[in-house]
């Protein structure tokens, strides 16, 4: 029996099949409709996540299953102290895969060693969102064709954003990868990321502005500044501009340049570049169901011809 | 000078870093073993210039070597049969570590769920780095 606990838990002639099989998806739900008569999925969150929650939920409706589960901590046995390996021995009862969120780092790991049925992670923490990250690579080899030779720039907050590092070691995997970072100093990726890409030679740029780099990416990243991470309200008024997405800065990208981005969006991406054909971040919510779909299909082992 | 006398049966753990002895013993427990134990601090090394020993009596069955590589892969452990060295063990860096150490993340679910070990993973050997197997969170603490 498999899990997904990290986005590097699939190898990429794996993640091939999984794409494939999403992109069929796609352009066959009405084959899928029935894959997954008879068969539930519960959706274990901790903590709430409408979108994610509701995206594993759509997904298992999709293929005929049903979805039964918790929103929040509060009204599961997790108040009255239940420990994650008892839930997840009583879920095993009552469901066929489970998708748990969790706010403590490794919770879905724990609920993998002692589950009877496959757990996906669908996010622990500040850790893995694996799922995430699955999405993103669908998105950019549905659209794109490919996941290699590429330029990526990852904007905004680089330092906590799970997302990003999660999506930095999914296309190290991939040939011809260059990443170019761009955040204030108090955002900057971790050490570990920038070591790890020095370690496998692959090239990488670390910049303070948008615009300056704009014209070389055949792909951008656009996630949240968030306030709070500054050290100072000045530092915060003087940079927050650099890394808000408009018009203006798209005229500077390529015409095939796509722009991605986990949401939810607060205002680092402005709304009129919601219109340009290259913003790819609403068809990445749906590209995010059908990796679901394709997910939880491969981990159920159902075939559908 | 000070002397100790040989032992019969048992290792002597040399080559530790002065000042070590004591945290080795307690992390061995070596407190829970009914045997003679003895404990030799700051003695001279041409190697190291000062340094601890221990010597154990008891059975060489009875040392956790993993946690003691763990600890410190440069102590020589020597394995003593009819009060001579009969082999030397050579201490490996262990794949896995388990409640030896504890995840000082306070987001990591081992700080909430009951009876989950605390297991620490080697992820990189050269840099001798472990990480938490639950957060991936870097083990810091220096036993």
């Amino acid at each position: 029996m498999r899990h997904l606990m990290n986005p590097l838990d699939f190898s990429v002639g794996e993640l091939n099949q999984l794409f494939d099989l999403a992109n069929d998806i796609e352009t066959n739900m009405d084959k899928y409709a029935h894959a997954c008569t008879g068969k539930k999925l519960a959706t274990c969150f901790y903590e709430p996540s409408t979108r994610t929650r509701l995206s594993f939920e759509s997904a298992m409706l999709s293929l005929g299953g049903s979805v039964l589960g918790f929103s929040d901590a509060d009204s599961s046995s997790a108040a009255k102290g239940e420990s994650v390996s008892d839930t997840i021995r009583v879920i095993s009862c009552f469901a066929d895969i489970c998708a748990m969120r969790h706010p403590k780092e490794g919770a879905p790991m724990v609920a993998a060693s002692k589950s009877s049925i496959p757990v996906i992670n669908a996010g622990d923490g500040g850790h893995q969102h694996p799922t995430q990250t699955l999405t993103d690579l669908l998105t950019i080899r549905s659209m794109k064709g490919r996941l290699d030779h590429f330029t990526i720039g990852l904007c905004g907050d680089l330092k906590f954003g799970r997302t990003v590092h999660s999506l930095i070691n999914a296309l190290v995997r991939y040939e011809g990868i260059k990443f170019i970072f761009i955040s204030p100093k108090e955002l900057m990726v971790p050490d570990y990321v920038t070591d790890m890409l020095k370690e496998k030679n692959i090239p990488y740029e670390e910049v303070i502005r948008l615009e300056e780099i704009m014209p070389e990416l055949d792909l951008l990243y656009m996630t949240r500044v968030q306030k709070e991470r500054f050290f100072n309200e000045e530092d915060y008024v003087r940079l927050k501009d650099f890394y808000i997405l408009d018009k203006a800065k798209m005229e500077l990208a390529k015409s095939d340049m796509l722009v991605l981005h986990p949401l939810p969006r607060v205002n680092e991406i402005s709304v009129e570049v919601d219109e340009d054909p290259r913003a790819a971040y609403f068809k990445q919510v749906q590209y995010g169901v059908y990796v679901r779909m394709a997910l939880i299909l491969t981990l159920l082992n159902i075939q559908v011809d | 000078m000070l002397n100790v006398g040989k032992i019969e049966e048992g290792f002597v753990l040399d080559h530790i870093k002065a000042g070590k002895s004591l945290s080795i013993y307690h992390h061995l427990q070596l407190d829970k073993l009914d045997c003679t134990v003895a404990i030799i601090k700051n003695a001279k090394s041409s190697k190291m210039g000062k340094k601890d020993i221990l010597k154990v009596e008891c059975d060489i069955d009875m040392l956790n070597l993993d946690v003691l590589a763990f600890i410190d892969h440069n102590i020589t452990v020597n394995v003593i049969k009819d009060g001579k060295i009969e082999s030397k063990k050579e201490l490996l860096l262990p794949k896995e570590i388990k409640n030896v150490i504890h995840c000082k993340n306070p987001r990591c679910i081992t700080s909430i769920e009951q009876g989950l070990p605390h297991i620490f993973v080697l992820s990189d050997e050269d840099k001798e780095i472990y990480r938490c197997k639950y957060c991936e969170e870097k083990c810091t603490e220096n036993l």
